[in-house]
């Protein structure tokens, strides 16, 4: 059984061409301002159909893998948040926790806490703006996305507080976080927190019934399970799809496994289910805030058995991954018992979800190609590392 | 994490002919992995995303790792700095791929395989496992690109993040980066030393 044959990739296709039409090689990107960053796509056209899809890369490649071989290890640590630049606190957790595995190191209590609440707080910005994007990448220019902003504005207000940074966090330490919380940090995260349903629920009464975004999400960009499975997606395009499968349930890294919430699925895989996840994910996270909030323990932040200076896991490799918001994100290091590891590779979700673009996009019109591509959720630092 | 023993002879069973080695991971993940020949790749491959108990349904993390040779005695401690390599340096040592498979049905993993090339320099063949899982394709593409491992039987395989023009492979250890990049104007330390050079010797 070949993954060839059950999911021929769109390369070999030939367009259906009745003989007086003339295919159309458009360059979409790197400057198109519906791109999401300097990224291009090599688009063939029917008229104004998609019969062929390439997306090219590099563009904000900066060979991230090898600068961190020269690096110590808590030297790539601010480096992680240029990644995906949304989610800085994320990509320090996966980060720390592949350090944390590779050299067996504990984490406390409080810090287990202060990842959970950080990361959660990322999620919720992340999934606003780019539903703020989303609608306009649709042609609803400026009032959604800044509905979003504002905040998401408000949740980098608290991570400046937190961190000195509203988006270069870098927060995370190998065993724990770096600050402890600011005197009413708390209380103005629950504050936060307890405002963001409300947002929600105006921004959802906005948009989910709205016609336009109906029209023009149903149905459209349509993944598959079984493609879905075999091509790696993961994140909320994946849960789209249907497939359960978020590490926040299936590793229960950290401390998940002892917050109650559920794992909300989409049914069709396409533009408006994988808009829908977003939403649905976001009042999970404000219910893993709120316990994470009422829960957190006193206590350290920090290993204090964990050596900040010359810092040398024993020789050997890990491989951490945890659920980001845009999907799995996960660090492979090898060791070979020096201060810099041997070898750093990301493992990009932004990358990776994009191997379906084609697939989504093959047959649709040139105009779902932009919110398709929305909908997948990339971030280029990521994605060229 | 499973020990790996029993699927190893599970593998041996039903891909006659392949063969496995267990690579030991001192380190406390005790993330063991499979080294398999090429020659048996794709039928390993398949088995494990077949079989009913293993369902290894998604290939999370495909990488590439050189080792110039003799690059496994440096497990002891030292630092690297032989930056001297020779054309012999390339004919020996390695270049190794890595695959974290995952199966999403089943909810385990990682069981993780690799595959080695014969030398650096010209055997730099492996079969790609784009017809397994689909989502090594950019994967391999970018361990092409960048450590320059080629995969017989991958459709598309370009360049993925560097440019189409460009020869060389950068992840390699003894990759040097090419002089000819605008200095920042306050360099210092080893970028002023080769700005330095860059400039004929005074600066």
């Amino acid at each position: 059984m070949s993954a060839i044959a059950e999911f021929p990739s769109a390369a070999h296709l030939t367009p259906s061409s009745d003989g007086d039409s003339q295919l159309l090689e458009v360059s979409m990107g790197p400057q198109h301002p519906s791109t999401h960053g300097v990224f291009r796509m090599d688009v063939v056209l029917d008229g104004e159909t998609v019969v062929k899809l390439k997306p090219i890369f590099g563009y904000l490649h900066r060979n991230h893998e090898k600068i961190a071989e020269d690096e110590t290890y808590l030297g790539s640590m601010p480096y992680t948040d240029r990644l995906d630049y949304f989610c800085s606190l994320t990509n320090n957790w996966a980060y720390a926790l592949a350090v944390e595995t590779l050299a067996g190191v504990q984490v406390p209590e409080r810090a287990q806490y202060l990842r959970v609440i950080t990361a959660e707080l990322t999620r919720l910005q992340n999934h606003a703006s780019l539903i703020g994007f989303l609608m306009q990448d649709m042609g609803a220019s400026g009032t959604p996305l800044m509905y979003a902003f504002r905040e998401r504005e408000k949740i980098l207000d608290l991570f400046e507080a937190l961190t000195g940074a509203r988006m270069m966090c870098n927060y995370m330490r190998f065993g724990g976080c770096r600050v402890d919380l600011p005197a009413g940090w708390l209380e103005q995260a629950k504050q936060v927190v307890a405002a963001f349903p409300r947002f929600l629920d105006q921004y959802e009464s906005l948009l989910a019934g709205n016609e336009i975004l109906m029209a023009r999400t149903q149905g459209v960009g349509v993944l598959s399970r079984e493609l879905a499975i075999n091509a790696g997606i993961t994140g909320p395009v994946l849960r789209a799809c249907g497939v359960n499968y978020d590490l926040r349930k299936v590793d229960k890294y950290g401390i998940y496994d002892r917050f109650n919430f559920r794992i909300p699925l989409g049914d069709h895989g396409d533009v408006y289910d994988r808009y829908m996840i977003r939403v649905l994910e976001m009042r999970e996270s404000i219910k893993i805030l709120e316990q994470a909030m009422r829960d957190l323990p006193e206590g350290p932040i920090t290993d204090p058995k964990t050596k900040v200076r010359n810092f040398r896991p024993k020789p050997g490799e890990a491989y951490g991954r945890i659920e980001a918001p845009k999907g799995e994100l996960g660090f492979y290091l090898i060791s070979d018992g020096t201060p810099n590891p041997y070898r750093y590779r990301v493992r990009p979700p932004s990358l990776i979800n994009l191997t379906v673009l084609e697939d989504m996009c093959l047959g649709r019109n040139i105009a779902d190609v932009v919110i398709i591509l929305g909908s997948i959720d990339i971030v280029m630092g990521e994605v060229d590392r | 994490m499973m020990t790996l023993e029993p699927l190893k002879l599970e593998i041996e069973a039903n891909v006659p002919g392949c063969r496995l080695e267990i690579i030991p991971n001192p380190s406390s993940s005790a993330q063991h992995s499979m080294l398999i020949d090429a020659e048996h790749a794709v039928a390993v491959a398949t088995f494990l995303r077949g079989a009913p108990h293993h369902r290894f349904d998604y290939c999370s993390n495909v990488t590439g790792i050189d080792w110039p040779a003799p690059s496994k005695a440096k497990e002891t401690g030292d630092a690297l700095e032989e930056d001297v390599e020779s054309a012999e340096a390339a004919a020996t040592g390695y270049l190794e791929v890595v695959y974290h498979l995952y199966s999403m049905e089943l909810k385990h993993g990682p069981v993780i395989l690799r595959m080695r090339t014969q030398d650096r320099a010209t055997r730099v063949h492996l079969p790609s496992l784009i017809s397994i899982w689909r989502s090594v394709d950019f994967q391999e593409r970018e361990v092409f690109d960048l450590f320059g491992v080629i995969f017989d039987g991958h459709p598309d395989l370009r360049r993925l993040l560097m440019w189409d023009e460009f020869t060389d492979f950068p992840m390699r250890r003894d990759y040097v980066e090419p002089d000819d990049y605008e200095y920042e104007p306050t360099a210092h330390d080893k970028v002023l030393l080769k700005t330095m050079q860059h400039q004929g010797g005074t600066a």
